[in-house]
């Protein structure tokens, strides 16, 4: 066996690509070195594993890390853009069933006799394992659409999930007073297991960026618990890593929402506010000006400057594609366009950036809220595709609306609001949009998609 | 000095106990673990928000360094329903590991600045 300190020398160098990774992603223009520093990381820190503790699993060993590389390849190739928020669930899902497996391992390794500390955390690390584990895949489940996306309402909601995660904790502490109590421990993830079921369920669609941020810390921190448990460093620092991320990211995601950090950290408990009741906004009906889109095309002709601000829609129709192409066209008009791009839009933390990376928008049109909201009242048009809630401008305006509170995008500052939609429906929130309403504001019912390349060809011949 | 006294402290209760096998630092690690955090935060404020989503496959991909967990395990291990355990828990974290860092680097490329992303619109004007 190799001096032990060569290892903990091996670890350090992994820790500091880890750590330069998430520096090189500050910037677009560093960012390819980012993946590739902590993969090597990644590769130093196996290796140095691998040279330390010599298996007499070889074969097994092998095989493992041959599923690995045989299903995380085409996984990763294979898998496209719109559907990265899924994938990421899935990722979290496998990352989280692997620290809380490894628990169990640790604790039928050490048990009947376990130090409390050691069974404290392996408690705690092997219930936010499993928890995040379920999470994850009712996550992955909704983006999918395998079920239903809108949340699992029921009376008492909030308190029978958190009465399941109580339960599942007492189990925790009496493993820790009692450790040989080893039937305690399937009754605890199983418990765990359905805390995660519940949690998820119980969230809607739209609220998936924060869920999907939230679910990434806890995969780090079940991740850094389990490197305390093993007294591994390198467990601990990639752990608080990732949790931290999840943490911050999610933050964001709240903040742009206006959810409160209570509200973050306990995942869509009192998610129900912003839900609101649908329909409870419902008067009247009232008019809404429809246009066509030639009218679009006269409009755009006449223009100088467009902001585009897409939404989930756009990636549901499939539209990033015809979107740029709309955009060439209306620049070679001689039109300055640029998207604003809203912190939520899409199902996970910058989802439409990579859609409309994808697209070939070069990333200085992506223009973050901040940024394009002072903007918009010298904007001759905006288009909106496929974004609802984020546009309404009840947010700033009306007290009562579940809204209210939100950073919105003020495209009503504009000259002119082209929204296109397929219907009157409501967004997410259930609040009618006030924007439909405004004198500025240009409907446009249709397909995104179609829509767009309508456009695109009314323009040709404009 | 009180450090020092604590952790003395841990890795007696350690022995005492005669569990795990594992010695306890345990203030050291929380000391790495907190330091760890408040870096962590750090650097994720100031990633560009172009990249969230390549991030995410990023930080994932990195906290299965649990992999290295899974293996310590397997190599220690005689019993048989452990070592089913922790193999499952290296192929699911290889499997993480892989298509985390293939996918950074897929996304990653696909942001282009202006001059590449449409080298078409020159010649229109």
């Amino acid at each position: 066996m190799i001096d032990q300190n060569y290892i903990l020398l091996l670890y350090v160098v992994a820790i500091v690509m880890f750590i330069l990774s998430l520096r090189f992603m500050s910037e677009v223009k560093s960012a390819r070195w980012g993946g590739r520093s902590a993969a090597l990381g990644m590769a130093i820190a196996v290796a140095a594993t691998l040279l330390a503790y010599q298996s007499n699993n070889i074969g097994l060993l092998i095989a493992a890390i041959l599923v690995g590389f045989v299903v995380g390849t085409p996984i990763a190739l294979r898998v496209p853009t719109t559907a990265l928020p899924q994938r990421t669930a899935m990722s979290q899902a496998f990352g989280s069933l692997a620290v809380a497996l490894v628990g169990a391992a640790e604790y039928y390794d050490y048990q009947p006799h376990v130090n409390p500390f050691t069974m404290a955390v392996l408690s705690a690390e092997m219930i936010l394992g499993f928890l995040t584990f379920m999470g994850s895949c009712i996550a992955f489940a909704k983006l999918q659409e395998l079920i239903p996306g809108k949340p699992f309402v029921y009376p008492g909601k909030n308190f029978i999930s958190l009465g399941i995660l109580g339960v599942a904790g007492v189990i925790g502490a009496y493993l820790v007073a009692v450790p040989s109590a080893s039937y305690a421990l399937p009754i605890m993830a199983a418990l765990a297991l359905v805390f995660g079921f519940l949690l998820v369920m119980g969230i809607g669609g739209a609220d998936m960026p924060t869920v999907i941020a939230i679910l990434n810390s806890y995969t780090g921190m079940s991740a850094a618990a389990l490197g305390f448990v093993l007294d591994n460093k390198i467990l601990i620092v990639a752990g608080s890593l990732d949790g931290s991320s999840g943490f911050v990211l999610a933050l964001i995601m709240s903040q742009a929402m206006n959810r409160s950090f209570t509200n973050v950290l306990f995942g869509g408990v009192g998610a129900k506010v912003v839900k609101g009741a649908p329909g409870a906004a419902k008067g009247p009906a009232r008019p809404v000006q429809s246009f066509t889109v030639e009218d679009v095309a006269t409009i755009l002709g006449n223009a100088s400057s467009v902001v585009i601000v897409p939404g989930y829609g756009m990636a549901v129709a499939q539209a990033q594609h015809v979107v740029k192409e709309a955009t060439d066209i209306m620049q070679e008009h001689g039109i300055d366009v640029k998207y604003g791009i809203h912190p939520v839009a899409g199902r996970m933390p910058g989802h439409m950036n990579v859609l409309l990376a994808e697209a070939n928008v070069p990333y200085e049109q992506l223009w973050e809220m901040e940024k394009i909201n002072p903007i918009f009242p010298e904007t001759d048009v905006v288009i909106v595709v496929g974004a609802n809630d984020v546009t309404n401008p009840a947010a700033r305006t009306n007290p009562n609306s579940p809204l209210y509170g939100m950073p919105i995008m003020n495209v009503d500052k504009a000259k002119t609001v082209i929204f296109i939609k397929r219907s009157m429906s409501p967004g997410f929130s259930g609040a009618d949009n006030e924007l439909f309403y405004l004198p500025n504001t240009w409907m446009v019912f249709g397909d995104a998609k179609k829509v767009l390349s309508d456009l695109v060809g009314a323009l040709k011949k404009g | 000095m009180i450090l020092e006294l604590a952790v003395n402290a841990t890795t007696t209760t350690t022995t005492a106990s005669g569990a795990a096998g594992v010695p306890q630092d345990v203030v050291v690690n929380l000391l790495i673990f907190l330091m760890a955090t408040f870096l962590g935060t750090e650097l994720i404020r100031h990633v560009s928000r172009l990249l969230h989503t390549p991030l995410m496959a990023l930080t994932n991909a990195i906290s299965s360094v649990s992999m290295v967990a899974a293996l310590i395990v397997m190599s220690e291990t005689t019993n048989s329903t452990l070592l089913i355990l922790a193999t499952v828990g290296v192929a699911l974290a290889c499997t993480n590991i892989v298509s985390g860092f293939i996918l950074v680097e897929r996304i990653v490329r696909l942001f282009k600045p202006k001059a590449k992303a449409k080298p078409a619109e020159s010649q229109a004007k």
